[in-house]
């Protein structure tokens, strides 16, 4: 009776260890396919004239496999969505956790996090038919779909992420530090600027880069309302052309096992790179600043 | 009464299965992806039509659908071009006899949104406009605003026709807009008054007003007779005189009534 205790037990430990590992190993198998498949592209062209080539024609004879204007293109939208949708993103959780009543915090926490569920070809949709027409009005623009109109797309599904997971940083910072610095003498407002938010900068920060690797990955939103003009933009208002929105517009065309196949999944290592990049500093950010109890500050 | 309605999907089920795995004949198409939509809508209907029949179709570029008719593979090969001298030297070797029949035209317009007053341009204009050349209406007869230039990606077939026909093996500037289907065109066209885009004559809307290209006005005439410049007939190869299924679907494909009602459907223009 023991020994089967004993053997179940170490049939489930096993069990969950062989579960753990299973997505290891699936994120392994999958980046081996992407170094095999992207690799080949570098016997055709060097590195240098891959990531500083700034023309991209694919199909035209010869053909240009230079992704200069695609990396630009995804780093920009990035950024200026990140410039949007960071102090929305934070400001909105300092609300939910510190300001608003306990009955405001529960009806507009699942709001904002249901903008998360908003399906991306509906927000690209969103911004190709509304938000396009009235850029290219407003602002006196030849083109609505560009890199300002992706970014304010991809800030919107950024929000969410950036929102939930700074709110629950900020909500669990401990209540002591709070009466500790109302205590003293701080006002309110300087008690959640001075206090509550480096305590919580932890969370911010990791909130921020996993927002911003969303942002950076999306395909559906830039592959509609980012124009898909592959040059390097000069203004905010100029088309772009988005690394994820470039292979899943070309892919299905590419001859398989040729060489502009090659050059997508070259485009994807690249890709996954930024996006490998951001986990590791949002990984170092949660460990480095690391709120350990109440003393620590 | 439950009883009787499952005694019922049972039959259907199982005959399904009888008729599927006793009289099954398989045909294989492969080939051109601007041909692909044709096939596949023919096909769809086809095997409504006669269940006995499965066709699987699939793409990989009008060479590999030439090359697989070459070697055996497929029933039919797509195309959206005609067979080269050195693919028929390669089939003779090998004892095959290539046989084309073309199936529909290709008619790519050029389109505009319906309040610019500019109603033709000819190919040099348009190739000068893709190219970025021309960067202003007023240029090519139209009011003082901006061309926003809107393209196919260079991978689709569309725009392989476009590149042929206009940009006469130029290249599209860089700071085209390149969308991803012609529906996205469409959309990008009829929400900017100074976007010109193409698309294939089946995809024409009340929201994007067409261009005539050297005057002539694209329609199915223009593109039967030939005179309307931006068109090409596409074709599909079988390997010697085609027989028994193949040469049923081909006929289905080819009836007026039916293959080509859906050749309409598909975007394209069709033979008759």
């Amino acid at each position: 009776m023991v020994m089967r205790r004993q053997l179940k037990e170490k049939f489930m430990r096993n069990l969950f260890t062989l579960v753990a590992f299973a997505s290891i190993a699936i994120l392994l198998a999958i980046t081996i396919f992407l170094f095999k498949e992207g690799l080949p592209v570098f016997n055709l062209i060097s590195v240098k004239d891959f990531f500083f080539g700034i023309y991209w024609y694919p199909t035209s004879d010869p053909p240009d496999f230079g992704i200069f204007p695609l990396i630009v293109a995804s780093i920009s939208v990035t950024l200026l969505s990140a410039s949007i949708a960071i102090p929305l993103g934070v400001m909105t959780a300092v609300y939910l956790a510190e300001v608003a009543s306990p009955r405001v915090r529960e009806l507009i926490k699942p709001i904002v996090e249901l903008l998360a569920a908003l399906p991306s070809v509906v927000i690209g949709f969103f911004g190709m038919v509304v938000v396009a027409p009235f850029l290219q009005n407003t602002f006196n623009i030849a083109t609505g779909l560009n890199l300002f109109n992706a970014s304010l797309m991809l800030a919107f599904m950024s929000i969410p992420t950036i929102c939930s997971i700074s709110e629950d940083a900020v909500y669990s910072v401990p209540d002591a530090l709070r009466e500790a610095s109302l205590a003293l003498g701080a006002t309110h407002l300087e008690t959640i600027f001075r206090v509550v938010l480096p305590a919580a900068v932890s969370g911010i920060c990791t909130a921020i880069i996993l927002g911003m690797s969303r942002a950076i990955g999306e395909t559906m939103v830039v592959l509609m309302v980012a124009g898909g003009a592959a040059m390097v933009p000069s203004s905010i208002f100029d088309p772009v052309r988005a690394m994820p929105g470039s292979i899943a517009a070309e892919m299905a065309e590419a001859p398989f096992r040729g060489d502009h196949y090659h050059a997508l999944f070259a485009t994807a290592i690249v890709l996954f790179m930024f996006t490998f990049l951001f986990n590791l500093i949002a990984d170092y950010m949660s460990h480095k600043y690391r709120q350990v109890g109440d003393a620590t500050l | 009464m439950k009883k009787t309605n499952m005694f019922f999907v049972f039959a259907l089920v199982f005959n399904m299965i009888f008729s599927a795995s006793v009289f099954a004949e398989t045909l294989v198409i492969k080939g051109s992806t601007t041909v692909l939509p044709i096939t596949q809508k023919v096909a769809e209907a086809y095997m409504k039509d006669f269940p006995n029949v499965n066709i699987s179709i699939s793409g990989g570029g009008s060479g590999n659908g030439i090359k697989a008719i070459i070697d055996g593979t497929t029933d039919i090969a797509n195309s959206s071009r005609f067979i080269k001298d050195s693919e028929v030297k390669q089939a003779i070797d090998k004892g095959a006899y290539p046989v084309p029949f073309s199936v529909a035209y290709d008619c790519i317009v050029p389109v505009v949104h319906p309040d610019n007053p500019v109603s033709d341009l000819t190919l040099d204009q348009l190739q000068d406009i893709y190219m970025g050349k021309v960067k202003n209406w007023k240029d090519v007869g139209g009011n003082d605003h901006p061309v926003v230039v809107i393209s196919r990606d260079t991978s689709s077939g569309t725009y392989e026709v476009w590149e042929e026909k206009v940009l006469r093996k130029e290249r599209v500037f860089p700071g085209a807009l390149l969308q991803a289907s012609s529906g996205a065109v469409v959309q990008g066209v009829a929400n900017n008054k100074n976007a010109v885009g193409y698309i294939g004559f089946g995809y024409i809307t009340d929201s994007v007003r067409a261009l005539a290209v050297n005057g002539v006005v694209g329609s199915e005439e223009t593109t039967l007779s030939g005179a309307f410049p931006v068109s090409r007939p596409l074709f599909i190869f079988t390997r010697g005189w085609p027989e028994g299924t193949t040469a049923h679907f081909i006929k289905y494909l080819l009836n007026p009534e039916k293959g080509q009602n859906l050749v309409k459907e598909a975007g394209f223009v069709p033979l008759y």
